[in-house]
């Protein structure tokens, strides 16, 4: 037993990092939910908020596809509403600023929007958006 | 040391030619199908782009062009509407529309006796949007292919790696890679907008003349075809249709008026047409 306090040092620490979560969340308290603002121009999104909020990212994909590969020009939502397929005049046209609305979430989840390195918004401007 | 008729016997070597025998046929016919399977593919022909129902093309009357200010105004509205970097460096410059000299546009029409002036006249040149294009042949990821729904060949930046296998393959020359980041580059307005909200380019994709599917999406002409057209002495510089509608303009100036395309020897099959 002459290594037990190499034993017990080994044991507290693995238990300390096992734990991290743990004692991490008491000391840090609860992360909030991401607060993007909201559209003041329209109440509803071309899609149910909900079903938009877990499939944007394949919305987006499939938008992609049909406009620059298939040369088709509109979408028609659940609810029969025709929308023009466009990234920069669609989706801005409501959700004024990408840096607001895309960025809170996506720097919450530490995902990386490659989106502004190509397009700007609608009217030409990317402004801080790309970080050059 | 004396052989015995025993030792001489031909069993051995007969033996030993049955087994060879025997493995040679086996492995020819392991073979055989791989060699049906490739005179099959000998007697196919090459992949063959089916042919769309429509094809998108354009009429350019290189004497109407003649005049610098219908080329400017074409080269100008393209690089606005595609926000365009002019990059000082020749060595990375990004090109869509420009101006090529007639003897390096038609290399195949130049002849001793050509005239020096016509050597240098100015032709406007770009994609040409072929009916067989080696660019969409060679793209190894099919970012770069023939719409079917109007023959453009268009390039999808999401999926171009950078690889230039296209612009090996295209003999017009029509493609650039951009070797730098384009943005310092783009013209802006005074208030530091850009011209255009057509999305610009990053580093390391090809691009090219696209025939503003942007702007036809909404109905509009090409921006080249309509700048061209609003300059005093530019009607009817550049005429823009579906080469294979008999009612499109394109069609009518193709049967009222000798064309030319260039490098046809190649078979690539341009839609873009000359007036000469």
């Amino acid at each position: 037993m002459r290594d037990r306090k190499w034993i017990l040092t080994g044991l507290v620490v693995f238990v300390a990092v096992a734990l991290f979560p743990v004692w991490y969340g008491a000391l840090a308290g609860k992360a909030t939910a991401p607060n993007p603002p909201l559209p003041t121009n329209s109440s509803s999104c071309i899609e149910p908020t909900q079903w938009m909020i877990a499939n944007h990212p394949g919305l987006l994909n499939s938008w992609r596809n049909e406009v620059v590969r298939q040369g088709l020009a509109t979408f028609v939502s659940p609810s029969g509403k025709d929308y023009p397929i466009s990234f920069p005049g669609t989706c801005f046209s409501c959700h004024q600023s990408g840096e607001a609305f895309c960025q809170t979430c996506h720097s919450y989840a530490d995902v990386h929007l490659s989106c502004w390195e190509c397009h700007v918004q609608s009217g030409g401007s990317y402004a801080a958006l790309a970080g050059k | 040391m004396p052989r015995s008729p025993e030792s001489d016997a031909p069993n051995p070597s007969r033996r030993r030619f049955l087994k060879e025998a025997g493995a040679a046929a086996v492995g020819l016919a392991c073979s055989l199908p791989l060699l049906r399977e490739a005179f099959e593919a000998m007697a196919q022909d090459a992949v063959v782009t089916p042919a769309p129902h429509k094809q998108l093309a354009m009429v350019v009357d290189v004497n109407k062009c003649q005049l610098d200010a219908v080329r400017r105004a074409a080269v100008e509205a393209c690089d606005r509407a595609h926000n365009i970097p002019h990059i000082p460096d020749p060595k990375h410059e990004v090109k869509w529309i420009w101006s090529a000299e007639y003897q390096h546009a038609f290399p195949d029409q130049v002849h001793l006796h050509t005239p020096e002036s016509q050597l240098r006249e100015p032709v406007l040149v770009m994609c040409n949007h072929c009916s067989d294009p080696p660019c969409v042949r060679v793209c190894p990821t099919q970012a770069t292919f023939k719409r079917k729904s109007d023959g453009i060949v268009v390039i999808d930046e999401h999926r171009c790696i950078g690889c230039r296998y296209c612009m090996a393959a295209c003999p017009f020359g029509a493609r650039s890679l951009n070797w730098v980041d384009p943005r310092p580059y783009i013209p802006r307005k005074e208030d530091g907008e850009y011209y255009s909200d057509f999305p610009t380019r990053t580093q390391g994709v090809v691009e090219k003349c696209d025939f503003c599917v942007e702007r036809l999406r909404v109905g509009q002409l090409p921006a080249c075809v309509e700048a061209a057209a609003g300059v005093e002495g530019g009607a009817g510089a550049l005429t823009f249709g579906d080469v294979l509608d008999p009612d499109s303009d394109v069609s009518r100036l193709l049967r009222e008026r000798t064309t030319i395309v260039r490098r046809p020897e190649l078979g690539t099959g341009p839609n873009i047409y000359y007036v000469t």
